[in-house]
C-alpha cells in the first residue's frame, strides 16, 4: 500500500477546526441568547426598584416584553440572515450588474451581452439544447415515474421494486454520467464492443457509432438527457406513488362498483386525484433540468453542440474569463426559472382556496 | 405558503408497506401479467447500467477493455486490483482517490452541520416568535429559493479572492485562503446555498408543532433558547434527519460549487471533481473510471438505503433546490 496517511494530516486538522468553529458559533450564540433574558430582567428589576424608590409604583406592562422578543428573534435569525445576504442576495444583485459590463468587468456595455446571447450560432444551439432538455426531461421522467408507480402499487415486491428505480437519486450526476458513458462506449467496427448500446446496435446489424459525437437531430443531446431522466424518474415515482396511496379508498371502491376497468380507473380516478402532485413533480424536475451542469460537463464538456445554458455559463465565466457574458447567462437562467415558480405558487394558492 | 400537497401524503408513503386496506384489495385485482411484465422491464432498464458498471469494476483491465461486461458471466474473472490502483496508486494517472475521498468527507460534514443549525434556529424564530415583519422575512427567504446558485458564483468567488471594495475603498480584505484552507470557502458557499430550502423545509415542520406546548413552556417561564433546545430540537429530529440527508447527498454529489471554490488539486478537491477530470482526460481507462465511480457512489448509497424513509419524507415536503 502506497498511501501516505501523514500527508492527509492538514485535512483532518481543518475538519477539526471546522467542527470547533461549529460548536463555538452555535453554542456561543445560544449562550448569548440565554443571557439576554436574565440581563434584561435584571435591568428591568433595577428600574422598577428605582421607580419604587421614587414612589411612582407604575409597573412596566407586558408591552415592554415584546421589545426583547424582537431582539431575541434577531439573534435567532442572525446567522442565516447574514449568510443569505453575503452569499446570495448581494452576489445575485452584483451578477445582475456584471451582466451589463464587459468581460473584465471594467466598462459598461449595456445590453451587448444579451444581444450576444441571442445572435451567435453557438449560443443559439445552447438555447436550443436547453429547450430540448426542459421539454423532454420532465415529460419523460414524469411519465415513466407515474407508469411505474401505478404498476407496482400494492404489488408483492413493491418496496424493492421502488428502491431500484429510486436508487439513481443517490448517485451523483458525475457518477451517473460515467455509468452512461460506459453504456455509450465505442469500439471500432470488428472489435468487440464494450458499451451496451453499441453491442445491441451491432446485434441488430448496425455499425458501431460514436454516439456522443452524433450531432444529427441533436441525438447526442438526447443521449445526455437520458441520464437526467434516469435520475429524475425515481423522484417522480416516489412523490406520485405517495399521492396515489392517498386517494381515498371510497372513491376507488365506488368506481369499482360502477364497473370501470383499469384503464378508465387510471384516466378518470387516479390522474385527476393526483393532479396537484403531478404539477409539483413536473415543476421541480423542470427547474433542476434548467440548471443541469454536471452531466454535460462530465460527458462532453459542452463540445459537439451539446452545451446548455448552465454549462455555457460556467465556461464563459470561469474558463474564458468572460464575466459579462457568463453573468448574462446566469441572469437568463434566473429569468427562465421565475415563470415556472410563479406558476407553482399560483397553483398552490388556488388549491388552498378550493 | 407552508405546505405543498404531497406533504399531506407523507404519512402514506412511510406506511407504504402496511397491508391490505380497502384500496389495496381493489387494486390487487388490477395487477395483470402485462403490468407485471412492464414493471419488470422498466426495473431492468433502470438497473442494468449501474449493474454493468459494478461488474466491470471487478474485472481485470485487459478484460474490461477487451470485451463487454456481459461476458463476465461466461468467463468469470474477478479482481480487486482496480480498486487498489484507483484508491491508493501512486502515479498521478491512477486516480489517488483515497485522498479525494477524504476531501469529500471534510467538505461534507461541516457543510451539513452548519445549515442544520442555522436553519433550525431561523425556522423556530419565524414560526414561534412574535415580531414585526416576521411574515415578510419568511416570504423573502422562501422566495430566495428561486435564485439559481449560478447567480451567486462569480461575485462570491471574487469576494473570497479579492475582498470587497467600493469606490476604491477596501471594505473587506481578500480572504487569501491557500491549500487546505480552501475548505472554508466551500463550507461557506454550501451553507449559504442551503439556507433558503432548509429554512423553508424546517419551518414546515416546526410550525406544525402543537401550540399548547409553547404556551405551557412560556407560562413556566422558559426562555426562547431554552424552549428551542429542550422542546423543539428533540421533536424535530426526524425532520432534521430528512434535511440532513438531503444536504448530505447534495454536497457529496455536487460538482459545480466544488469546481469553483475548492480548486482542482489533491489538497481540497472532492471525488466528483476528480472523477469528472478522469472522465475527461482518461476517458478510455475504464478500469479506473468504473471502480472510481463506484467509490464515489458507495457512501451516498449506504446513507440513502439505510435512511431512505427520512429522505422520502424530505422529498415529499416539496422541495426546489436552488
Amino acid at each position: 500500500m502506497d498511501f501516505d496517511f501523514a500527508a492527509e494530516g492538514p485535512k483532518f486538522a481543518m475538519l477539526l477546526y471546522g467542527l470547533v468553529a461549529f460548536v463555538v458559533v452555535v453554542g456561543g450564540l445560544l449562550l448569548i441568547l440565554d443571557g439576554i433574558p436574565s440581563l434584561l430582567a435584571r435591568r428591568r428589576e433595577r428600574r422598577e426598584l428605582a421607580l419604587a424608590a421614587v414612589g411612582g409604583a407604575v409597573a412596566l406592562g407586558p408591552g415592554r416584553r415584546r421589545n426583547w422578543e424582537w431582539l431575541m428573534a434577531a439573534g435567532f435569525l442572525f446567522p442565516a440572515g447574514l449568510l443569505l445576504l453575503i452569499g446570495v442576495v448581494i452576489p445575485a444583485i452584483r451578477t445582475l450588474l456584471l451582466s451589463f459590463m464587459d468581460g473584465g468587468s471594467t466598462a459598461w456595455v449595456g445590453l451587448k451581452n444579451y444581444s450576444w446571447l441571442f445572435s451567435q450560432s453557438e449560443t443559439l444551439i445552447t438555447l436550443r439544447n436547453t429547450l430540448i432538455w426542459v421539454v423532454l426531461v420532465p415529460l419523460v421522467a414524469t411519465t415513466v415515474g407515474l407508469v411505474y408507480a401505478v404498476l407496482v402499487d400494492r404489488a408483492r415486491f413493491e418496496a424493492v421494486a421502488k428502491s431500484l428505480i429510486f436508487m439513481p437519486m443517490a448517485i451523483s450526476f458525475v457518477g451517473a454520467s460515467i455509468i452512461w458513458k460506459f453504456v455509450y462506449a465505442y469500439r471500432p467496427e470488428g472489435a468487440e464492443q464494450i458499451g451496451l448500446l453499441n453491442q445491441i446496435w451491432v446485434w441488430f446489424g448496425g455499425e458501431p457509432k460514436q454516439w456522443l459525437l452524433e450531432q444529427g437531430a441533436a441525438l447526442n443531446t438526447v443521449l445526455l438527457l437520458i441520464v437526467m431522466i434516469w435520475i429524475q424518474a425515481g423522484f417522480a415515482m416516489v412523490v406520485l406513488s405517495a399521492a396515489i396511496k392517498a386517494i381515498p379508498a371510497d372513491i376507488v371502491e365506488a368506481a369499482r362498483l360502477d364497473g370501470v376497468n383499469a384503464w378508465q380507473m387510471f384516466w378518470r380516478v387516479t390522474l385527476p386525484s393526483i393532479r396537484p402532485a403531478l404539477i409539483v413533480v413536473v415543476v421541480t424536475i423542470s427547474i433542476s433540468t434548467l440548471k443541469v451542469f454536471d452531466i454535460v460537463r462530465t460527458m462532453t464538456n459542452g463540445n459537439y453542440d451539446t452545451g446548455v445554458v448552465a454549462s455555457e455559463m460556467y465556461n464563459q465565466a470561469f474558463r474564458y474569463g468572460q464575466t459579462g457574458q457568463g453573468s448574462a447567462l446566469a441572469v437568463f437562467l434566473f429569468i427562465l426559472v421565475v415563470p415556472i415558480v410563479i406558476f407553482q405558487i399560483r397553483n398552490l394558492r388556488k388549491q388552498r382556496e378550493s | 405558503m407552508t405546505t405543498t400537497t404531497p406533504v399531506a401524503t407523507a404519512g402514506a408513503a412511510v406506511s407504504a408497506d402496511s397491508p391490505r386496506t380497502a384500496v389495496g384489495r381493489v387494486r390487487k385485482r388490477l395487477n395483470s401479467p402485462i403490468a407485471t411484465a412492464a414493471s419488470i422491464v422498466i426495473a431492468v432498464v433502470w438497473t442494468i447500467p449501474t449493474f454493468g458498471l459494478l461488474v466491470s469494476s471487478f474485472r481485470p483491465e485487459r478484460q474490461i477493455k477487451g470485451n463487454g461486461w456481459w461476458n463476465a458471466f461466461t468467463d468469470p474473472q474477478f479482481t480487486l486490483q482496480n480498486y487498489q490502483d484507483v484508491l491508493f496508486g501512486r502515479s498521478s494517472s491512477s486516480g489517488q482517490l483515497a485522498s479525494y475521498f477524504i476531501n469529500s468527507l471534510v467538505i461534507t460534514i461541516p457543510s451539513v452541520l452548519f445549515p442544520l443549525a442555522f436553519c433550525s434556529l431561523a425556522a423556530y424564530a419565524l414560526a414561534w416568535m412574535n415580531f414585526k415583519g416576521r411574515d415578510w422575512i419568511y416570504i423573502s427567504i422562501f422566495a430566495l429559493q428561486i435564485v439559481p446558485l449560478q447567480m451567486a458564483l462569480v461575485p462570491l468567488l471574487s469576494f473570497f479572492s479579492r475582498g470587497v471594495t467600493l469606490g476604491g475603498i477596501t471594505l473587506l480584505p481578500a480572504w487569501g485562503l491557500t491549500g487546505s484552507e480552501k475548505y472554508i470557502q466551500v463550507w461557506f458557499a454550501h451553507t449559504c446555498f442551503a439556507l433558503p430550502l432548509g429554512v423553508f423545509l424546517l419551518h414546515n415542520f416546526v410550525s406544525q408543532l402543537p401550540k399548547d406546548l409553547f404556551e405551557a413552556a412560556r407560562v413556566d417561564g422558559a426562555s426562547h433558547p431554552r424552549i428551542f433546545r429542550t422542546i423543539v430540537l428533540p421533536l424535530i429530529t426526524p425532520s432534521l434527519a430528512a434535511f440532513g440527508i438531503f444536504q448530505f447527498l447534495w454536497v457529496w454529489n455536487d460538482l459545480l460549487v466544488a469546481l469553483i471554490f475548492a480548486g482542482g488539486t489533491k489538497e481540497t478537491a472532492p471525488l466528483t471533481v476528480r472523477l469528472a477530470e478522469l472522465a475527461g482526460t482518461r476517458g478510455n481507462e475504464w478500469q479506473r473510471l468504473t471502480s472510481g465511480a463506484f467509490v464515489s457512489i458507495v457512501v451516498p448509497l449506504i446513507v440513502f438505503l439505510s435512511l431512505q424513509r427520512y429522505f422520502v419524507r424530505g422529498l415529499l415536503a416539496g422541495s426546489v433546490k436552488g
